[in-house]
């Protein structure tokens, strides 16, 4: 049962793995830990994304990265117009603790339903030249499709890092996370950058999205499985780290991946959410936090 | 004065759950009206930490299925259809007491941290659960377990009548306890913790302690509501019992009724529930679920304090003019 072979491949696999759950996690770290915004449906984004690149891939046969680039735009300006809503409706009244959770929890439910009413509960997958074909370098066996997504998602994170450190709005981004007053009295508008910010976290999800259905088939519901992923890496980063987003991620995939491989797939989804369980109960600053 | 109108309402709504089996035969209709006062229940226990509190609670699922789950135990203690009959009595109490201590766990583990990340705790609970469900092969595993409710029926007839009284019954009795709460020094200091946690714990409010009560009564409402089910529906599997449509339920219902008063969740479950069961006869299932979601959407933006609030609103201006 147990061999240095399967360790080693346990290892990279989880890494890879890793590297794809920062895609999924990186817009979460920026709304919920640096805008302070709870947004639940994060997952459900994603899984809107993978059936956009599901759909552009059967009706064009365009590849599904390429489509998460398109449709980034798309799903920034969406994310503009939810945090309109939610600040108009919640946080200019102080309302977001208890009504901006069940907005997010509503808006979550909608997009799976709506998915279930449109698609159905079948798995979805899409089809391009990675998805089948793996490397093989020794004992290690590296299939493309965690290969293809895991640099999609480091590149995802470089340029993320360094817009938040090198530009004025990325920077102004991490200000309004530390003193909104003092942002305000550097005129800048801080809804305005929240709205930006929020933009730039959903815009993640449309390509995080295609990088899920190219590893796994996706029916609406999986949408909450991630859930715990998400929220587990954001937490055990701590709030505000995007590098220490990479690291949790990885941390966690490479978990996820010993668990899978030593006592079988049914048990992954306790990982995740025993991370976080014991994060939030040992160390609620997370690893890497403020 | 007004105590005695509720106690009358109580007394009098006890005799017409009683009744009701006599006079309507049709077990369509008294499984129907079962699946809607199981929502009350519901409904009325996430809005003791919810509503009064404001400790939004996304894992209702988890704790209801535990409640289910702990009669599916208790049925498997049994070689196939040996249960005695008045089973069902230990399963209630046992359903309540196993949710009721994971609420205190889960409570005393993240209560002390913001209110999100007990709400992040909860969504994570109801998987974590989930998964020891699905690989426990005692109770069913993934495979589900067929439950056949034992030949004799207690005090009734059939099963059917059985379980609805007792669901009247764990409803009325479950607004009764949300009504106490409310107006003890308990529903006063969630109050206090609602509007500002910080000012109230300024005031000398054990904030702690009474989030722990909030949390523990809920989680015994939740257990004591899942505990009939498997009885109701006489084959249980893990995805079924966990699904979100319960967790979305019990969280919508008393916002969309008005989430400060005992009345709101009441009000919200028998609206909502009454129309869902319509209209999945009617139109779809998942359509009706849709509507939930863009109703509960709605309603957060638009009518914050619910059914309970327009009525107060429009009341009130009649008053004054």
């Amino acid at each position: 049962m147990f061999s240095f072979e399967l360790l080693i491949n346990a290892i990279v696999i989880g890494i890879l793995l890793g590297g794809f759950y920062a895609a999924i996690s990186l817009g979460l770290q920026v709304s919920f830990g640096l805008l302070d915004v709870v947004n639940i449906a994060h997952p459900a984004f994603i899984i809107l994304g993978s059936y956009i690149a599901y759909m552009m891939g059967k009706w064009i046969g365009l590849d599904p990265i390429l489509t998460g680039l398109l449709f980034m735009p798309v799903f920034f300006g969406l994310g503009m117009l939810v945090y309109r809503i939610y600040y108009e409706s919640f946080e200019k009244r102080g309302a977001e603790a208890l009504r901006g959770l069940a907005f997010f929890f509503g808006v979550l439910f909608i997009v799976e339903v709506a998915l279930i009413i449109v698609y159905g509960v079948d798995y979805r997958s899409v089809d391009a030249i990675y998805v089948g074909p793996k490397i093989e370098i020794g004992v290690l066996d590296l299939p493309l499709r965690m290969l293809v997504p895991f640099v999609v998602s480091m590149t995802m994170a470089i340029a993320l890092i360094l817009y938040l450190s090198k530009t004025f709005t990325g920077r102004a981004i991490k200000a309004v996370a530390q003193d909104r007053l003092a942002l305000q009295l550097m005129a800048a508008d801080p809804v305005k950058i929240k709205q930006l910010a929020f933009g730039i976290s959903l815009a993640t999800t449309a390509m995080a999205g295609a990088l899920l259905i190219i590893i796994l088939p996706v029916e609406p519901s999986v949408g909450r499985l991630y859930i715990g992923q998400v929220f587990a890496i954001v937490v055990l980063a701590g709030l505000g780290s995007i590098s220490g987003t990479v690291y949790a991620a990885i941390i966690l995939g490479v978990a996820e991946s010993f668990v899978q491989t030593f006592f079988g797939p049914s048990w992954s989804p306790a990982v995740s959410f025993g991370i976080l369980l014991l994060v939030l109960g040992v160390r609620p600053a997370g690893l890497f936090g403020r | 004065m007004k105590i005695s109108v509720f106690w009358i309402g109580v007394a009098v709504a006890l005799v017409v759950a009683l009744l009701t089996p006599h006079v309507v035969t049709n077990e369509f209709y008294l499984r129907t009206a079962y699946t809607v006062l199981q929502f009350v229940v519901l409904a009325t226990a996430w809005n003791i930490l919810g509503g009064y509190g404001g400790y939004v609670n996304f894992g209702s699922a988890g704790f209801f299925a535990i409640g289910a789950y702990s009669a599916v135990f208790i049925y498997k203690l049994f070689p196939l259809f040996q249960v005695p009959d008045y089973m069902i009595f230990v399963m209630l109490p046992l359903g309540g007491v196993v949710a009721a201590v994971i609420g205190l766990g889960t409570g005393y583990l993240t209560l002390r941290l913001r209110g999100v990340y007990f709400s992040i705790a909860t969504l994570a609970l109801a998987v974590v659960l989930q998964t020891l469900v699905t690989n426990w092969h005692f109770v069913g595993g993934a495979r589900g377990a067929s439950i056949l409710p034992p030949q004799t029926v207690p005090i009734f007839s059939t099963w059917g009548e059985f379980l609805f009284v007792l669901m009247a019954i764990l409803a009325i009795a479950s607004l009764a306890v949300a009504r106490y709460i409310e107006r003890s020094w308990i529903g006063r200091g969630l109050a206090a913790i609602r509007d500002n946690e910080e000012a109230a714990e300024c005031m000398g409010v054990p904030t702690l302690k009474l989030k722990l009560i909030g949390c523990t009564v809920s989680g015994f409402l939740f257990g004591v509501a899942g505990a009939p089910l498997p009885y109701y529906v006489n084959y249980i599997e893990p995805v079924s019992a966990f699904n979100l449509v319960y967790a979305v339920n019990a969280l919508a219902m008393p916002m969309i009724g008005g989430a400060t008063t005992w009345i709101g969740p009441l009000l919200g479950a028998v609206v909502l529930g009454t129309a869902q069961e319509v209209a999945r006869v009617t139109i779809s299932s998942e359509m009706n679920l849709l509507i939930v979601g863009v109703l509960l959407v709605f309603f957060v933006i638009a009518a914050p304090d619910g059914f309970v609030g327009l009525a107060r609103k429009y009341l009130g201006n009649r008053k004054s003019r």
